[in-house]
């Protein structure tokens, strides 16, 4: 990793452009435990987790199962003057279902299920190969690309936050109880966090390039 | 300090997973993703995001958020109300959570992305470093204010309690969410490579 002085003959293939500012470096292979950061505002390039393919399988199918109970067991229940009422996180998305805040109700089902779902199974889908040391399965640079562009819009960990406001609002009106899904829930986003630290791109992008 | 950059050098940095690959190529051929040239042509969407994001904030302020029915009667809920009324029953660090994430991030994001717009090519171009982090927090801040769209979603979805408790969602719930989204969008479109790009060069490419 050195910053490059030569412009002449300079192999692109050899380099690497940081996103946030341009500059251009040399991209080398780093030892386990070394990062490398752009020369001139310090954005990370290159972390090293050459085991950590197998970390991120595992963990995307534990995130996998969790979403699965999260979407089936009871998720809230309410009590209010012997009145009750539960709600899944299905029901939850479905709260816009009505007239024309539908599409809203998809928005919401896509934020917090479906683009989660779809990255724990794109990020499978691209190391698994990877981790076998096989080559890459067709399409897996666009699905890896389609994973990394949906992140932001993976919005679990700002779910379970609005939950706790929400219970605060209800707090004065009835009695409320966690069902399954919301446990499921908050370890999912554990799991999610811990698998996001274990993704190291430019390994990623390196090796579906190679293989 | 002087860094040669990519743009420079006659290449073009593929943003997606920063792979360099000569000029005249249009998609980056290990991840697919449409390379972009440094220049001032990407700064027209994201005026256009920011001012759909600009537009769908109004209405999401004076429509009610929330139309809650109890048996003392109907009450409508907009966003700031929402934070007053749990000022008022001393959720304090709730209130404060709501009035950030639904009033303060939306706001700040306007103005900050706004600055960065027009102040691109006006820095030299060792300042980079202020800009470069205004931007990185308006990305990483920027979705948290889709909170607000999940406590209505929530309400709505547990407190159907007939006569005694409903919660509905008000229209202000979509055209919020929509501002959000478009101020994302607004956010992603800007390209931080022209931070580092001195007066001079900014016009030209």
């Amino acid at each position: 990793m050195a910053e490059t002085s030569a412009p002449a003959k300079l192999d692109p293939a050899e380099l690497i452009a940081c996103p946030q500012c341009d500059a251009l470096h040399r991209a080398e292979h780093l030892p386990e435990g070394t990062r490398a950061r752009c020369v001139r505002c310090k954005t990370l390039l290159i972390v090293p987790r050459e085991r950590s393919f197998l970390h991120v399988i595992a963990l995307s199918f534990t995130g996998m199962i969790l979403m699965i109970g999260a979407i089936f067991f009871p998720f809230l229940e309410i009590s209010a003057r012997g009145l009750t009422h539960e709600s899944s996180i299905f029901g939850v998305a479905m709260a816009f279902s009505d007239g024309w805040l539908a599409p809203l109700a998809f928005a919401v089902l896509s934020m917090i299920v479906a683009i989660p779902v779809f990255r724990f199974l794109a990020l499978i889908y691209t190391l698994w190969p990877l981790a076998n040391g096989q080559p890459a399965w067709p399409h897996a640079a666009l699905i890896f690309r389609l994973a990394e562009e949906a992140q932001p819009w993976a919005m679990a960990e700002i779910f379970i936050i609005g939950t706790a406001v929400a219970l605060v609002k209800i707090a004065g009106l009835a009695q409320v109880s966690l069902g399954p899904a919301f446990w499921a829930f908050c370890v999912l986003i554990i799991v999610t966090t811990l698998k996001n630290s274990f993704v190291s791109k430019w390994v990623i992008w390196d090796e579906i390039e190679q293989k | 300090m002087n860094v040669l950059t990519a743009t420079d050098a006659g290449f073009t940095g593929c943003t997606r997973c920063g792979r360099v690959w000569p000029r005249e190529d249009s998609h980056c051929g290990r991840c697919g993703a449409k390379l972009h040239t440094v220049d001032r042509h990407g700064l027209q969407a994201v005026w256009a995001w920011w001012l759909a994001g600009l537009i769908f904030y109004i209405p999401a302020n004076f429509y009610p958020m929330l139309l809650t029915q109890t048996l003392t009667g109907e009450q409508k809920n907009t966003i700031v109300g929402g934070a007053i009324e749990l000022w008022r029953h001393h959720n304090y660090g709730v209130a404060l959570i709501v009035f950030g994430a639904s009033v303060l991030i939306p706001i700040g994001k306007f103005i900050a992305i706004a600055y960065l717009a027009l102040a691109v090519g006006n820095e030299r171009r060792r300042g980079g470093h202020p800009h470069l982090h205004l931007y990185e927090v308006v990305e990483f801040i920027g979705r948290w204010s889709m909170i607000d769209v999940f406590v209505v979603a929530i309400l709505s979805a547990l407190v159907q309690l007939g006569f005694v408790a409903s919660i509905h969602p008000g229209p202000a719930a979509a055209s919020f969410a929509l501002s959000v989204a478009f101020t994302m969008l607004s956010a992603q479109s800007f390209d931080p490579r022209l931070i580092w790009r001195g007066p001079e060069r900014v016009t030209s490419a």
